[in-house]
């Protein structure tokens, strides 16, 4: 394809998306960094586990890549890891989350969904799967770190967590063998997603979080 | 369609679409959370809490089971989203008329399959379950106490009534024996008269 030939239809297809991306109503970003009284390090890691609108997209991402094989499992541990420390110190040394919280719905609906489908994805479509989710999460926790004038260190903890929680999970879901066991992490994507979707509602009421 | 060249930045569409979005900028913060806990149990418990939901739901796994490959795990993974899109409408505030009529009579219907041991095609069965499953979202899945998470709320709402459909898959395992296909059979006779009774409350 020639570069600068774009199909029309494409381009208002893009800004159809941003404009209902910015009708979503505007809501603070909830980073919730919880307070062990360990230290940032630890803060940090505590708040991925603690925090189901960062812990079950993780969650759903290390699914999706344990159903689709090793190499996507590794893929998205290296890449999930690094782009939401990245998006995090981004978000960190901007301070502002320019982006509504219900965006976050987005993830739970599309990697629940993808992995309630169980559909083979390429290793490329994971990674920039994972990569999206980390720049998004990452951003908005980096945002509320700096917001909540909290030190920077957290984010380490939460990557160190969130690699954990990935490599973990996805193994897990590699090992699987028996056909059941793969339904029921599908079920579980599923649950995901019926999450993310009743979480777009509850924005729109106000009580997402 | 034939491609035209263009820059996709240029289009008049896209200022307003960044100007609306920059204007949703919020700040960021970080608070105590309360409620958190409490959201989950709450909705872990409510699909528990009535009793129509419980029998419709282990009615859904019981049919499942009955039917065999593939609807048994086609249904509890479709059934989840469903439901979910029925809360959604509901916190939309957009009505479901009849909805307290379709709860009932979801009892009633599921349970004469699971009587009758029905084995209608995968898409009849799917369609049957998911206008429940709207129903059942719609009613149960918008009931969060003020102050409680929305999330959490929903996923133990969720993950409750995937509780369910499990224990109605289990239990539907007799189904392999003779004297397990007849006990199912009772068993779903005993859930359509209950949903009779919850449609007779629903009318009076």
């Amino acid at each position: 394809m020639n570069a600068g030939l774009v199909q029309p239809s494409k381009c208002r297809g893009v800004a159809i998306g941003l404009l209902a991306l910015a009708w979503l109503p505007p809501s603070a970003a909830e980073a919730h960094l919880m307070t062990t009284g360990l230290g940032p390090l630890y803060d940090g890691i505590s708040h991925v586990l603690l925090s189901p609108e960062d812990l079950l997209p993780i969650l759903a991402m290390a699914l999706l890549a344990g159903l689709n094989g090793p190499a996507a499992g590794r893929w998205t541990l290296f890449g999930l890891t690094c782009a939401w420390v990245s998006g995090g110190v981004a978000g960190y040394l901007c301070g502002q989350a320019l982006l509504p919280g219900t965006v976050v719905c987005a993830s739970f609906l599309l990697l629940g969904g993808l992995t309630a489908a169980d559909r083979r994805l390429s290793d490329k479509v994971i990674l920039g799967l994972a990569v999206a989710l980390g720049l998004l999460h990452g951003w908005l926790n980096g945002a509320g770190i700096a917001e909540a004038q909290r030190e920077a260190l957290g984010l380490a903890g939460i990557g160190s967590a969130i690699f954990v929680v990935v490599a973990l999970t996805s193994a897990l879901v590699l090992s699987l063998r028996a056909g059941w066991m793969r339904i029921a992490v599908r079920v579980a994507g599923s649950w995901v997603a019926a999450a993310g979707l009743l979480m777009l509602g509850w924005s729109w009421r106000g009580s997402a979080l | 369609m034939k491609p035209c060249r263009c820059r996709p930045l240029l289009l008049p569409e896209m200022p307003m679409a960044v100007m609306l979005l920059l204007a949703s900028v919020a700040p960021a913060f970080a608070h105590v959370q309360q409620g958190q806990a409490q959201g989950f149990l709450t909705g872990l418990n409510h699909p528990l809490a009535g009793l129509d939901h419980v029998l419709a739901m282990i009615a859904v796994g019981l049919w499942g089971a009955q039917l065999g490959q593939p609807a048994v795990w086609v249904l509890p993974v479709t059934f989840p989203m469903v439901m979910a899109f029925g809360g959604f409408i509901g916190l939309l505030g957009i009505p479901l008329p009849g909805v307290e009529i379709g709860i009932a009579f979801s009892a009633v219907l599921l349970g004469l399959m699971v009587a009758r041991e029905a084995k209608p095609s995968l898409g009849v069965a799917g369609i049957l379950v998911a206008g429940f499953a709207v129903c059942h979202g719609h009613a149960h899945g918008t009931a969060l106490p003020p102050g409680q998470s929305g999330l959490l709320y929903s996923l133990g709402f969720v993950i409750a009534t995937g509780g369910l459909h499990a224990v109605g898959i289990a239990v539907g395992a007799i189904h392999k024996w003779p004297t397990g296909r007849l006990a199912l059979r009772f068993s779903g006779a005993a859930v359509a008269l209950a949903g009779v009774g919850f449609l007779c409350k629903v009318l009076a």
